[in-house]
Parts: C-alpha cells; structure tokens; sequence
C-alpha cells in the first residue's frame, strides 16, 4: 500500500508535503498534485494543506544543507509540471539530507533527471525570452502572450525587468491563466480577463496604438528581407521555431 | 515617421547586408543602469531564425548602399544596378529602439556602403550608436562594421559606444582579394583591427588602476571571410584564420559560403551551389582550434590541405592518429578526453565530474550523452561489452559511416554509397 500526499500544485505545497514525509515518515509514500491525482483502490489518500511555515523550513534546510545551487536547481525542476518531478525531488532531496551530491554525480540516475528537467525547463525559459512579443497598447502598456509548455514565468520576470525598466509590461501565460506585470517598479503576478477578440486584425486598432501596426509590418518585412532564399533550409527553421510557437510570433502572422 | 518611405528602405538596406554572417549579440558587459532602457550584461538571444535557418538577434541593416566602391562578389558594389538607398540617423535609431521595445531584436548591427570616403562614413555609424548610447540611455547591443581604411580617430570613438566592431577581410588570400577587390588593399582592413586591439590592451590595464574608466568594445571583435570564390584550399583558409585569432585576440572568424550573386568571369556563375558543407566542417575546424587545444597543424598541412567531407574533422584527425587510442575515460586528462571523437566539451565536464564519484561503464557515458557510435572505437571504460579489436582507419571510418545518419548525407551521397558496400565486405 502507498500513502499518496495529495497537494495544490504549488512550490510551497510540494515543500510541505516534503515536510509531512519527514515528520510522519511513511514506508512508501507518493506525492501528487490534486490536478494529477488519480484514484487507486490500494492506496491512501492524505491531502497536504500547504503551510508556509514549514514550507520555508524545508527550503531553508535544502539552502544549508544542500547548498543554494541545489535548491536553484530543484525549484526550476519543478517547474517542468513532469508526472515524476515530485518523485524525483523528494528522492534528491533525501540524498541530499543525507550528504550525497546531488549535483555533480552524473552517474545517479536521479541527478540525471533533475539535470535533465532542469535543461528542458532552462530551454523553454530561454525561448520565452526570444520568442515574446510585446504589442503597445493604447494604455501605454506593452502587451504580450505566451503558451510555454512549461511554468516558466516566473524564471523570466527578473530577464525582462532587467532590460525593460522604463517601460510597462505585462506577458500572460494564457495556458495558466496567469501573468507578471511589472508597472515601472516591480513585478506582480496578476490575473485578468483578456478579450477574445484581441489577437483579430479587425480589432487590433481598438486596442493597440496606431503605430503598433506599422511596426509589426516592419518587422515581418524585414522577416522576408533578411531571409537567403538559396540557403533556404526548413528543417532546420522548424528546429529553431517549432511551429507551437508561431502563433504568437509577429513575423509569422499572415 | 513615414512609415511607408521608411519600409521601402528597410527591405532594400536588410536585403543588402544579409550576406554578413555575424549574428551574435553576447559578450558584452553593459548592465542596464539609471532604468534605461535594454541590457546586454547576459548571453545572446536569438530571437527569430530565418527561413535558411540563420539565427536572427540584430537589427541588421545597412545606412545605405550607394558605393564608391566595385568588388565583384558584393551586391552592393559601384557596377550593380539595384536600387540604391540611404537612412537617415535618426531613422535607424527609432527603428532600433522600436523594435528592442517589442523584443525583436537584441540590438543593432550596423553596416554600410562606403559614400564619399572612409570617414565619412564611418562618422554616420558612430553618430547613430553615439545617439543610441547617449540620448536614447540604449544598453542593448551595438555591432558597428568598421568601414575599411577609417582613422583612428573615429575607431577609438567607435569602440566607446559600440559592443563590438569588425572589419571583414574578405577574402582568405592577398591574391584573391587582388583579384576581386581591386579596390581594397589588407592594409586597410589591418589598420583598424590592430588599432582596436591596442585600445582593448590600453583600456584592460587603465581599468586595473582606475576604476571608472570608459568600457571599451566589451564584446571585442570579429571579422568574416566569403569562401569558395577564388579556389583556396581550407588550409589556406583556416591558417589565415589562425593567424588572426593569434594576432589580433579576434572573439570570432565568420565563414560564408559564397552565393553567386553576379556574372563575372572571375566567380562561380550564378546558380552554383552554396558550400553550405564545406562551410559547416571549417567551424567545426575553427571550434576544434578555440575550445578543444587542437592547433591548426594537427587539423590541416601539407598532406592534408583540405577537410574530409564525409567526416567530421576530429573524427579525420583521431583516424590518423590511431596511436593516442583508445582513451581511458576513467584517468585521462582533459585534453585527452576532448579528443575522442564523439565526445563535446560538455560532455567532457560532466565525465571529469561524474568519475569522482564511481568508475564509468558504458551506461553512464550513454546517459551522459556522448555519441557512441563514433566515440565507442575510441575509448575504454568501466565495462568490456564493446570489445575494443585493433582495426585500421579505413575499417573504422567504414563502420562509423555505416551507423551514422548526417543531415549532410545528401551532399556526399555517391561517395556514401562507395563506403556502405566496404562496410559489407568488411563487417561480413
């Protein structure tokens, strides 16, 4: 029989489950999070209610114990949203509390899979980097959406504070339903309702300003400008832009 | 802003400078400060990628392509009829700072046709940059094209705003440049280079004493050559690559695969072939020099004046030095490591860190990612599944092309085949 810790999906509830097992210490335990969880007759349920307080112990214990870079990697592992970040994490972090490396040693397999979520994660924050696209909007608010296959916001709000800070902006995650909005002081996360027909060209001048227009025309003409028609290669364009992402990019609306 | 006038120029000045290869915006160390606007303190960003695959991180423009100038492998060149245009300063700086705002672009990179003279142009792409940087509070990067011939005047005042300069040799050899750029002379590409690289010495040992020195082309610079228009052997290539990297602490050569772009009896005629391969194997070549300690003498000499094709160059180099393996991947140095085919840098790091800890098999290789299908000829490890027999270069290369699937197999396809049937008889 397996104790399943059901917890909200949040950083915080995960480091409280991690908490729950150390305190309760089960024989064999499954951490899941209540989108996930599905319901298994030989199994038991617990459900963790995600308590800031021991929350913050347990990070504190893997910052001092395991050492920040750890802590580092394990947050952005979890937000790969994999079915076995949970697992994985808790097994880490137990090595880790008991002294093994569990950032270098290569030859665990565990170490392996947190590289390797970390890496994916890592990648898929750096093409959100790349890939957003502001739009200026009649509230002096530069706009823009995203669909990232993984959580990875909250890794790009220090990226685009840093280079954007004389400008308002705010990137929503629309698969999330979430974004960061930074209103020349600091970034806040923020919900809102976004109108469906914002991403219309018939509608697009109700929002955005005159000039946007033009300047994403610029841009998809300097798309096709700069482009070497005998070089062309379309593998290694889908490669670099998978398609998933297209969507939101300027230079490939029509 | 006139946005129509202002179209009309950009797709005539992006269409000219798309054959200059340099892409990258990382390097440099200018941190945003004061809430202005860009930073260019972290790595590169390519933030789209053409239809050919390029990586797309600068606005990349020329000012114009008026030119006094009439090299034959350039469209721009004097004897070109093409319509002809020129940006006004402010134009391009409300365009480059347009374009960062929406993030499409890591910065500019600037180029131009030369008009009047050297300096005076050369003064326009200073301007811009020094508007960008002083009026704008622009952080983001700047890659000025110095033009060829510029005084040192304006190099040092470019160096001031601009992340990083270059100045394209061209050509790989003095006699092809003779040849297709009468107009151009080494001189006038060397004179700058060198004056940027005394003031990068010059600013690095003031920075030590005085702290608020001004930075100088964090990013250091560049500088590209066309290949396959005048018949030049890789070596030829390559030393002259060498020799510039040495001399002149370039952060990158470019390599671009000529494309035949005008009829004259002194180039490949229009519709030959991009040497897209050829191109791929000298930075390989040029990767093995920077981050492998390969000097160039072990790649390319005398017996050997041009890279394989078919093979990667340090799969040709290991089958010709069959004497250094295999390789012990549990106690061999780094320099050895980096030499087993198949086997990055990274991969290099993470063997170094991961052999602490336990003797490797060849699973964990595996796991680390290494290629095995080059790299298991070459090296020994914690576990005898693979056994190591002694076989000769040919028998290797065989076997190795027999698994592998290269993007390239297109461009070497007969010979492909030649090898498939050796493998037969040899493996059988």
């Amino acid at each position: 029989m397996i104790d399943q810790y059901i917890y909200d999906g949040t950083f915080e509830g995960f480091l409280t489950s991690v908490f729950e097992v150390y305190d309760r210490k089960p024989t064999r335990v499954k951490i899941v999070s209540e989108r996930l969880v599905t319901v298994n007759f030989f199994d038991e349920e617990h459900t963790i209610y995600t308590d800031q307080a021991k929350s913050d112990r347990v990070w504190k214990g893997i910052e001092d114990k395991i050492g920040k870079k750890a802590g580092n990697l394990i947050y952005k592992a979890f937000l790969s949203e994999q079915s076995d970040r949970e697992q994985v994490l808790l097994r880490i972090i137990k090595k880790g509390f008991k002294g093994e490396n569990v950032t270098d040693n290569f030859a665990d397999i565990d170490v392996l899979r947190l590289t390797n979520l970390v890496k994916i994660v890592g990648r898929e924050k750096h093409r959100m980097d790349a890939f957003i696209r502001f739009r200026l909007t009649k509230d002096n608010v530069y706009f823009a959406e995203v669909e990232p296959d993984f959580d990875t916001l909250p890794l790009n709000a220090i990226h685009f504070k840093n280079r954007y800070s004389d400008q308002k902006w705010l990137i929503y995650d629309r698969c999330r339903n979430y974004g960061i909005f930074y209103d020349l002081k600091t970034v806040n996360y923020v919900q809102l309702e976004i109108s469906n027909d914002i991403n219309s060209s018939l509608a697009a001048p109700f929002y955005f300003t005159h000039d946007e227009m033009h300047y994403q025309d610029l841009w998809k003409n300097y798309f096709k400008s700069t482009n070497i028609p005998s070089r062309k290669n379309m593998r290694l364009h889908l490669q670099h832009v998978p398609k998933r992402y297209w969507k939101y990019l300027s230079e490939k609306q029509p | 802003m006139n946005f129509e006038r202002i179209k009309e120029k950009l797709n005539i000045l992006a269409d000219a400078a798309k054959y200059d290869v340099s892409c990258s915006s990382s390097g440099s160390k200018r941190a945003n400060k004061n809430k202005g606007l860009g930073d260019s303190s972290g790595m590169g960003i390519c933030h789209t990628y053409t239809e050919d695959g390029r990586c797309v991180s600068l606005l990349k423009i020329l000012l114009t392509n008026h030119c006094i100038f009439d090299c034959a492998y350039c469209v721009t060149r004097k004897s070109n009829d093409v319509k002809r245009a020129a940006f006004k300063v402010q134009e391009v700086v409300d365009l480059t700072i347009n374009f960062y705002r929406r993030n499409y672009i890591e910065g500019l990179f600037l180029s131009s046709g030369i008009f009047k003279n050297a300096d005076y142009t050369m003064e326009r792409l200073v301007l811009v940059a020094k508007k960008l940087r002083l009026e704008e509070n622009f952080n983001g990067y700047i890659h000025l094209k110095s033009i060829p011939g510029a005084s040192d005047e304006l190099m040092r005042e470019a160096g001031l705003y601009a992340d990083r300069l270059s100045v394209n040799i061209e050509i790989p050899t003095e006699q092809g440049l003779k040849l297709l750029a009468p107009d151009k002379k080494r001189e006038d590409f060397i004179k700058p280079m060198r004056k940027v690289k005394n003031e990068i010495i010059q600013y690095k040992s003031e920075k030590k004493l005085i702290k608020s020195t001004p930075i100088y082309a964090p990013a250091g610079q560049s500088t590209q050559m066309i290949i396959g228009a005048t018949g030049e052997t890789d070596a030829q290539i390559m030393y002259t690559s060498a020799y510039f990297y040495k001399e002149f602490q370039m952060k990158r050569v470019y390599y671009s695969g000529y494309i035949p772009i005008s009829h004259d009896e002194r180039l490949p005629s229009i519709g030959t072939d991009v040497p897209m391969l050829r191109e791929n194997r000298l930075y390989q070549t040029d990767w093995l020099l920077r981050f492998y300690g390969f000097s160039i003498q072990e790649l390319l000499n005398k017996e050997h004046p041009n890279l394989e094709t078919d093979i990667d160059p340090k799969l040709s180099w290991a089958l010709r030095n069959l004497q250094h393996f295999p390789v012990d991947v549990n106690h061999a140095d780094r320099r050895l490591l980096a030499r087993i085919p198949g086997v990055g840098m990274r991969s290099v790091d993470k063997i170094i860190n991961a052999r602490r800890y336990r003797k490797l098999s060849w699973e964990h290789l595996k796991a680390i990612g290494i290629s095995m299908n080059r790299a298991q000829y070459f090296l020994v490890c914690a576990s005898s599944q693979f056994e190591t027999k002694d076989r000769t270069a040919a028998q290797l290369k065989s076997l190795i092309m027999g698994t592998s699937s290269s993007k390239w197999r297109g461009a070497y396809n007969s010979q492909l085949n030649l090898f498939e049937s050796n493998a037969n008889v040899t493996v059988s």
